[in-house]
């Protein structure tokens, strides 16, 4: 460690005597492995560790004073490297454009988390926040001792320090650690993942100083991809690669006991990989890798169909033993007094159906086995954790595997991504060849984790006034993860599982997060049941973007507009009666005023016709964030479609970093929970799923999509930004339904509002 | 059995040797090294794979090489194949892709090959389109991250620009 205070008086002989003066160190060159992040970095010099507690893990100074940073986190596409630039730019005053994110390399970065819980700015900014003002320090102080000034008396302006009072006086980043790694400890909590943070002993700035910070700065990974330019995942090759594709059971459990393999003896290269559950082909090309997949004879066993009944799926989770409980958190009050000495009970059941990633293409994985050396291209989110995954599937150790992240064909959660890693993983290593291995489409939806299914029961005390003196909310649910949302253990993944490893599923749901101040409230409670099958099931649950959170809240807020209805009460005022927290109370107020909101009771009176509107209004927070939301909709009560015509929200995720990406993500987060609200369930009979296209699992179409999306931003500077990915589509399904409700006059309590869905519920 | 066929590319006539039945996909993307045609779901249902056949949006994950090669040796031109790649470059963009830029369109943008091809050949078909035009032209295609109103944005933006 180097001691920073005595730096700060520029005196030679202090320095030394320090005994750590050596802030920064050279000595040989990289190492071929990191020859990736080497061209981005193009620093010479022994380097630290690639650990959490080094500066130089984050960020790097070149020679020509261009800043590379190196991030745990990846961005797929909703702007975090521009944010993140934006926010090491601001702390080491320099120009936007000569920083350089690079993220996603485990040859490059720490574990960060990858994307998560919309964490890539709130946490993964953070900590890049805290490396680059600690950087900013190192090298102001290292400038007065070149100066012979003062670190107090110097000011930093396009990476060049120079004296307050004689600019002439000056020093480049470049000329003081160009080419060079920091050799800087910093104070890291022993923690990997979301949580990560390593500050050193600078503070970052007064966000009233921000130049950089709060700007609107566009994405550069557009024009790459307009011009056909960038690489997927999909797009990786290696020489002397095969193409891999995998098998899976018509019904879900059974294991293949044949094989016939000169049903493909034919086909050019063809291989097959059988081990237990596992069963895979290559062959050179990826037509013939198709092919055998689909022409290779495998007689397989005949295990007990394994599932219920679609109809019976909610009556499945009702009956079901529990299997796992938790009250989390205290609750306030007297509850069970409060329901004793109710003038009225109101209560509500809501339902929400098993939905999929069903991501834009099927996953990919590139695996090469080098001796012992390991090289994986993945579009899993958490390259971090699939490099560890990897690691144990093949039993090497995890600095011996190199996890590449490439921008994978879409990505909201725990996908199939992660399962294909560890696929292309075990047919590499089968066929001594490296393997590019993606899966078919019926794959991608019918066999990735899926979001749970779930039933929340909601119920209110009401006294003789109209006041909501108790509420209750709990919910009975298949649990979030049973496959863990990274894919770092064999046990969470389809090859781990069909190899022989048992599922261990993790059980947990989750809570509805808002603030309204009832005297008596519980609603920390929730059950979990047993998974349907307990390995290599494609009914196998994990998380999927704002995991339990749409289904939580649909409930929550669905029954907050029950309660409003029920006591007579606008809406709006309803929730402004009872919401506490400041911030929740100004999202409530400014989507009201943007949307024009006229105060009224639901459902909205002296409609006739066949096509009949309505608006609707919830509001939520997740993790530090809040937004407040409105919708318009039309609903055509003889087809029983929704159209939601127009949104309003308001949204405060704190400090705000780029208002034009925060707005696009807004949207689109806005679009898929329409999607998942309209149209989204993954069909089963009772042999497997039978959602596997997008004739079988629709999503939105563009010519539903809304006319508009209004955004009104709230930026709070002065409080640390937290997440905006997924907060969004969390309230969607309760806002849409609310509005239905205004519309018709009818609560709708089960997703999806298909037009089947809708018109019976109109009947 | 393979056979040898001559694909006309983006202007450059290439020979490969395949089966029949090989979707032009895969010739393209493995044969021909044009990553720009995307794998989504081999169906014909999402538009991932989309390119233009003498202008026309086709699904080239559905599209036999058979059926849009010549025999090999070239007797008659084959019919042109365009990828997203031969639609515009940097230098010389299609106004889409400027309007892709401007308005920021794609979050992953696997699905981009057929927004932007299938909105080509309207744009180039149907000028001064209404939005419902619009709507009716680009329905079934697919987009997984919830970009379709920045889509809507940026073909009307470019069909501005087209007169």
């Amino acid at each position: 460690m180097t001691t920073i205070e005595k730096l700060n008086r520029p005196s030679r002989r202090a320095l030394l005597k320090s005994g750590g003066a050596l802030v920064v160190s050279i000595g040989a060159p990289m190492p071929l492995q990191l020859a990736r992040a080497a061209e981005e970095a193009r620093l010479v010099g022994a380097q630290p560790p690639l650990t959490p507690d080094q500066l130089s893990s984050y960020i790097a100074v070149n020679a020509d004073g261009m800043i590379s940073v190196f991030s745990g986190k990846t961005d797929l596409g909703q702007g975090l490297e521009v944010a993140l630039a934006q926010m090491v730019a601001e702390e080491l005053d320099v120009p936007f454009p000569a920083v350089k994110v690079a993220t996603g390399d485990t040859a490059s970065s720490v574990n960060q988390g990858g994307a998560s819980s919309a964490s890539g700015i709130q946490e993964g900014g953070k900590q890049l926040r805290a490396a680059a003002a600690e950087a900013r320090r190192v090298l102001v102080d290292l400038a007065a001792q070149k100066l012979g000034v003062p670190a107090a008396e110097l000011v930093v302006d396009g990476g060049v320090v120079h004296s307050n009072t004689e600019m002439a006086k000056s020093v480049s980043y470049a000329e003081l650690v160009g080419g060079r790694y920091f050799n800087v400890t910093l104070a890291w909590n022993g923690k990997i993942g979301n949580p990560l943070y390593a500050p050193g002993k600078a503070r970052p700035k007064d966000p009233k100083d921000y130049k950089i910070v709060g700007q609107l700065i566009k994405r550069q990974d557009i024009a790459p991809k307009v011009f056909a330019q960038q690489d997927f995942c999909t797009d990786i090759k290696v020489p002397g690669m095969v193409h891999g594709r995998m098998i899976r059971p018509a019904v879900a459990g059974a294991v293949p006991v044949k094989l016939d393999e000169s049903s493909i003896k034919d086909i050019p290269g063809a291989r097959v990989v059988w081990n237990q559950g596992f069963l895979g082909v290559v062959a050179d090309k990826e037509w013939d890798a198709i092919k055998a997949a689909r022409d290779l004879k495998v007689t397989w066993s005949n295990p007990t169909p394994p599932f219920p009944d679609q109809a019976s799926l909610y009556d499945h989770i009702r009956k079901a033993p529990v299997r796992k409980s938790e009250t989390e958190g205290p609750p306030v009050g007297d509850v069970d007094a409060a329901f004793k000495n109710a003038a009225r009970v109101i209560e509500a059941e809501y339902e929400w159906p098993f939905q999929s990633h069903a991501s834009m293409g099927p996953a990919c994985a590139v695996v090469d086995i080098k001796g012992d050396q390991v090289t994986l291209w993945t579009g899993s989110q958490k390259p971090h954790f699939t490099r560890d995954g990897v690691a144990k599937i093949l039993g090497v150790p995890p600095e011996k595997v190199r996890g590449i992240w490439i921008l994978g064909p879409g990505s909201y959660g725990r996908n199939d991504a992660g399962d294909c890693a560890m696929d292309a993983a075990l047919l590499a290593k089968a066929v001594g060849l490296p393997v590019r291995l993606q899966y078919m489409r019926d794959q991608a939806t019918g066999w990735d984790p899926k979001a749970p299914a779930s039933i929340h029961r909601a119920r209110a005390a009401i006294d003789a006034s109209g006041k909501v003196i108790g509420y209750e909310f709990t919910s009975k649910a298949f649990p979030r993860v049973d496959v863990n949302s990274n894919e770092s253990a064999p046990h969470d993944t389809l090859a781990g599982q069909l190899t022989g490893v048992p599922l261990k599923s993790g059980d947990g749901f989750g809570v509805p997060e808002e603030s309204y101040g009832f005297a008596n409230k519980r609603t920390g409670y929730w059950e979990t049941i047993a998974p349907l099958l307990d390995r290599g099931s494609p009914l196998r649950t994990s998380h999927l973007r704002d995991p339990i959170g749409p289904q939580v809240h649909f409930a929550s807020e669905s029954f907050m507009d029950e309660l409003a209805a029920a006591l007579n009460l606008d809406p709006v005022e309803f929730r402004l009666q009872y919401v506490t927290d400041p911030r929740d109370i100004a999202v409530i107020k400014a989507a009201a005023e943007k949307a024009g909101w006229q105060p009224a009771p639901s459902p909205r009176k002296g409609q006739g016709g066949n096509t009949v509107s309505g608006r609707g209004f919830a509001y939520i927070e997740r993790h530090g964030t809040r937004l407040a939301i409105v919708a318009d909709v039309d609903v055509d009560r003889s087809s029983g479609r929704i159209w939601p015509r127009k949104f309003t929200i308001a949204h405060d995720c704190g400090q705000i970093i780029n208002p034009d990406g925060l707005v696009r993500v807004i949207e689109a987060g806005v679009v898929q929970g329409i999607s998942r609200t309209l149209w989204e369930e993954v069909k089963f009979n009772n042999k497997n799923v039978t959602s596997v296209d997008w004739q079988s699992y629709p999503i939105l179409d563009i010519a539903e999509a809304p006319e508009a999306i209004d955004v009104v931003l709230i930026d709070r500077p002065e409080i640390p930004p937290s997440g905006a990915g997924e907060p969004a589509i969390r309230p969607v399904a309760a806002v849409i339904a609310n509005a239905v409700f205004d519309a018709t006059g009818v609560r709708i309590r089960r997703v999806p509002f298909s037009p089947d869905n809708v018109k019976s519920a109109l009947s | 059995m393979s056979e040898k066929f001559s694909l006309s590319v983006n202007g450059t006539v290439h020979s490969v040797t395949a089966d029949p039945d090989t979707p032009l996909l895969y010739v393209l993307r493995d044969d021909l090294g044009l990553n720009n045609p995307h794998f989504g779901c081999g169906l014909a249902q999402c538009g991932a794979c989309t390119v233009h056949l003498d202008g026309q949006p086709i699904r080239s994950c559905v599209t036999p090489v058979s059926a849009v090669g010549a025999a090999d040796p070239v007797k008659t031109r084959p019919p042109a194949i365009t990828t997203l790649a031969g639609l515009g470059t940097a230098e010389k963009p299609h106004p889409l892709q400027t309007a892709y830029i401007e308005e920021q369109v794609p979050q992953c943008g696997y699905c981009i090959n057929g927004w932007l091809m299938t909105a080509a050949a309207f744009l180039r078909d149907t000028k001064k389109p209404t939005e419902a035009q619009i709507k009716d032209a680009l329905s079934g295609l697919k987009c997984r991250c919830g970009t379709h109103l920045a889509i809507l944005r940026a073909v009307k933006r470019a069909a501005a620009m087209m007169g």
